[in-house]
């Protein structure tokens, strides 16, 4: 083959699907999933998409569609999604090895041969694949640059003709369908792009694909010509491919309600450092660095206040209590009385592989006792769910500053006691 | 130290555990230096073995799920009992199959009896499933496994 070829692979609304595939009675009827805290919808099924609900919809604004069409209703159970997202991402890659996971629901892959008679063939055989081997429906695009792959993508979602399969690499009809594509919805046209381009005639992904390169490098910068040419099929953009070592770890929430008190934020603070602590030793990394940062809610007229701190353990550490004690400091550090807060966060930086970890001669060491009571916890809490053993400091009452989710669903994958059952 | 504390009607036990070391140690050697002669097994060590390797094919497609009920008990299978279940696999005749039947998973033998295809459970008590377009049926994974504990846990 002469050029590279992508195929952008896109998850059908991949919340209510993860869902689906565990509870096979959300199949055929309207699903919707909720943001944190059971605010907006997040994800839809086709179904409740044609009953005109709305991307974003604030659920308490629509309680008469759920009654009358009898619309499921789920809290966002990232921890399912996050282990269905990493099978998708697997199965692709007995696709490909060159895979750029974009989000928690597409990926682009370089695809450098393929043993079928055409590409449409070959994204079938991955759609089909995907679908099998994990429950999850996905839209392929084919084509030789990342740009066209996502206008493939999302023709393939939206025309039922196709299948769910577009390959545009030199698609006879390629400009009737650009013409079908609102400018506004091509990767890397903002909004402020959108309005700019709309006022000089330029509607379509075709009408830009055709547009005077130089006027548009003009006003949308190197960037804007990229697109105009990966419109064209040339590629500009390459794979991303993910570095091996993470850069950090980030537990942050909104709480169900605005909290005030110290203690409480405490408290909430304590569960973050815990589950953080959890993800860096699952993946044998200690932090050498915490940030504890706290916000207001910036959509209301209350006073606001952010700030954040950092401090570094003496040596590489993944010891909750620790990490607590640290992340409690810093929060002493940068709380002031009198606010209405939002948010509070931890985030663990410069992680290091716990087995190369530099131990200084004159300060205190790790025991192993030390390893093995999280080791304990740990796997305590991976059979009987999060929080079975915990920090004291993470409360022992009943969470009021915990998020709001009431309808949320097993974890399916990932807690021996949340099994999915059959009779 | 240990102690009890009641919050909202749940027992909740409190222990302690050190937030940190006090006291610095002062660590002279890290590792264990050897002394004497090297095992003479040593060269001979392979790799262990590693259960996941052995039943799990296709991680990417494999679930584990937890049986609910006595309806395949001739086949070993028991209330309880957690089945590995490969969707990567296509089911042959007399697959023992996890289905989704009408909205509900259910572990069955699938059989085809004169070009009928039925869900057929391991226990006279249940009757044959037919699966002929009637009901909502379709294949959710071909189970490869059964673990059944023999200790009560």
């Amino acid at each position: 083959m002469s050029r590279p070829i992508f195929a952008l692979i896109d998850c059908n609304n991949f919340y209510a699907s993860c869902e689906r595939v565990f509870n096979p009675k959300l199949n055929n009827v309207p699903v919707v999933v909720l943001s944190n805290n059971d605010g907006c919808i997040i994800s839809l099924s086709n179904e409740a998409k044609a009953i005109g609900i709305k991307m974003g919809e604030p659920i308490f604004k629509i309680p008469h569609m759920v009654k009358k069409h009898n619309i499921q209703v789920l809290s966002s159970n990232y921890t399912l999604y996050g282990d269905m997202s990493q099978r998708v991402m697997d199965t692709l890659k007995n696709f490909s090895d060159e895979i750029e996971v974009y989000s928690i629901d597409e990926a682009f892959i370089k695809i450098s041969n393929y043993t079928f008679d055409s590409l449409t063939e070959y994204g079938r055989k991955i759609r089909k694949t995907v679908k099998q081997w994990t429950g999850i429906p996905i839209s392929v695009g084919i084509s030789p640059s990342k740009t066209l792959c996502k206008a493939a993508n999302h023709i393939a979602k939206r025309m039922k003709e196709y299948n769910g399969v577009l390959d545009l690499t030199d698609h006879k009809d390629a400009d009737k369908l650009l013409d079908k594509i609102d400018v506004r919805d091509i990767w890397g046209v903002g909004r402020q792009y959108t309005k700019f381009l709309k006022s000089y005639n330029i509607n379509t992904a075709k009408e830009l694909k055709y547009a005077d390169e130089k006027f548009i490098q003009k006003y949308m910068t190197k960037v804007g010509r990229q697109t105009v040419l990966e419109l064209k099929g040339i590629a500009c953009k390459e794979l991303e491919q993910e570095t091996s070592d993470k850069k950090g770890i980030c537990c942050a929430k909104s709480f169900g309600h605005k909290l005030e008190e110290l203690y409480v934020i405490k408290e909430a603070l304590a569960n973050y450092v815990s589950i953080a602590a959890a993800k860096l030793r699952r993946q044998n990394l200690a932090a050498s660095e915490v940030v504890v940062f706290i916000e207001t809610n910036r959509f209301t007229s209350d006073p606001q206040y952010f700030n954040s701190a950092s401090m570094g353990p003496e040596i590489p550490s993944s010891y909750t209590p620790k990490l607590i004690n640290i992340a409690h400091k810093l929060l002493d550090e940068i709380f002031r009385k009198g606010y209405k807060y939002k948010k509070v966060g931890v985030m663990f930086n410069h992680l290091v592989k716990q087995n190369t970890i530099q131990f200084d001669l004159f300060k205190p060491q790790p025991t192993t006792e030390m390893f093995t009571i999280m080791k304990t916890a740990d796997r305590i809490n991976s059979f009987w769910g999060r929080n079975t053993v915990k920090s004291a400091a993470c409360g022992v009452n009943i969470r009021t500053w915990w998020m709001n989710q009431k309808k949320l669903s097993k974890r399916y994958t990932t807690v021996w006691s949340e099994l999915p059952l059959v009779s | 130290m240990k102690r009890k504390t009641k919050s909202e009607g749940n027992i909740v036990e409190i222990f302690s555990i050190p937030e940190e070391l006090k006291e610095v140690k002062l660590p002279l050697f890290l590792t264990k230096i050897q002394a004497g002669f090297p095992s003479p097994a040593e060269d001979y060590i392979d790799q262990k073995l590693d259960l996941n390797e052995y039943a799990i094919k296709h991680p990417s497609a494999t679930f584990f799920v937890r049986v609910n009920g006595e309806s395949m008990i001739n086949a070993g299978i028991f209330h309880n009992d957690l089945l590995i279940v490969d969707r990567s696999l296509q089911p042959q005749n007399n697959s023992i199959i996890i289905a989704n039947l009408d909205g509900e998973l259910t572990v069955k033998r699938f059989s085809k009896k004169r070009n009928k295809y039925y869900l057929v459970a391991e226990n006279e008590n249940f009757p044959d499933i037919e699966v002929n377009g009637d009901r909502n049926f379709e294949v959710w994974g071909v189970a490869t496994f059964v673990l059944h504990s023999l200790r009560n846990i």
